[in-house]
């Protein structure tokens, strides 16, 4: 079966219906264990105490912030090219999840920040784009709010998404470009010499895969929300005119 | 069972407590407005299939 076949709003509803409980439940179990094991588990770190345990939100919320944008990207690029109502909608529903997860990433820093750096904020390449990418998330959010036609509004959308993949990808690459400024080196690499410990290594890669799951169920619960609302305006219309 | 966070506790707390109320929020708010827009677009179905 060809990808593009989920672009049948019919045929999307039938197949996240039947898939999206277990990704709901699995990121549920994921989740629960990798924090369990993170928080409770895991010795205090030799230079930062327990504070430590603040990666294991910090860093899996960072990536999703980063990573729902993509995915955003992605989908915007499929409307333009293919004008695939579903990929709009996706789009337009993952943007609330990336920014509640840009949100914790910077609270969470913010947090760490002040017993680690002597201060809650600095204007740091990382922090910088991080906060950057929110605003392109409440900006993107408002556009789709402000206009009423859906497909104006998904073109105009898909375009501030093109624009704002530069701060994501910016966020993500940022302490590479730039070598100065308060944030460290990311904490996991493909290059095992350079991620942390394996202690600590673990538990966050399972936070991480609960996080993943977390986002793909509450992309699919919502994306059969705006399909349905999009259908509930439709008729609505048909009726007006008959 | 409960580890001893130290002179950082109420870091951990507040990270870990404003991520589980701002997780829970998305997710009560993303159920529940799934749930009104399905019953709103069910009562327009069965309007229209009333009407004919």
């Amino acid at each position: 079966m060809s990808l593009w076949e989920y672009a049948n709003p019919k045929l999307f509803m039938q197949t996240s219906g039947k898939y999206l409980p277990w990704f709901a439940g699995l990121s549920v179990i994921t989740l629960v264990s990798g924090m369990i094991w993170g928080y409770f588990l895991t010795p205090e770190a030799e230079n930062f105490g327990s504070s430590v345990k603040i990666i294991y939100i910090h860093v899996p919320a960072a990536l999703m912030a980063i990573n729902a944008w993509m995915m955003m990207l992605v989908t915007s690029l499929v409307w333009l090219i293919r004008r695939h109502h579903v990929s709009a909608l996706a789009a337009k529903a993952a943007a609330p999840i990336g920014m509640t997860m840009t949100l914790i990433a910077l609270f969470t820093g913010a947090i760490w920040g002040q017993p680690m750096w002597g201060t809650y904020w600095a204007w740091d390449p990382r922090l910088t784009s991080f906060l950057i990418l929110f605003l392109f998330y409440l900006g993107y959010i408002a556009l789709w709010e402000a206009i009423d036609d859906p497909d104006t509004a998904a073109d105009l959308t898909s375009v501030l998404c093109l624009v704002g993949s530069v701060f994501a990808l910016l966020s993500r690459y940022a302490v590479n470009f730039w070598s100065q400024g308060l944030h460290q080196a990311a904490s996991l690499s493909v290059d095992k010499e350079e991620h942390v410990s394996d202690v600590y290594y673990w538990p966050l890669l399972l936070c991480i895969a609960g996080f993943v799951l977390l986002f793909i169920a509450l992309v699919l619960m919502r994306t059969r929300t705006e399909i349905r609302s999009r259908r509930m305006k439709a008729l609505i219309a048909r009726e007006r005119v008959a | 069972m409960m580890p001893d966070l130290g002179k950082y506790q109420n870091e951990v707390l507040a990270s870990y407590g404003v991520t589980l109320l701002l997780l829970l929020g998305l997710l009560v708010l993303s159920w529940y407005k799934g749930r009104c827009v399905a019953k709103a677009l069910r009562e327009v179905e069965e309007r229209r299939t009333k009407n004919g």
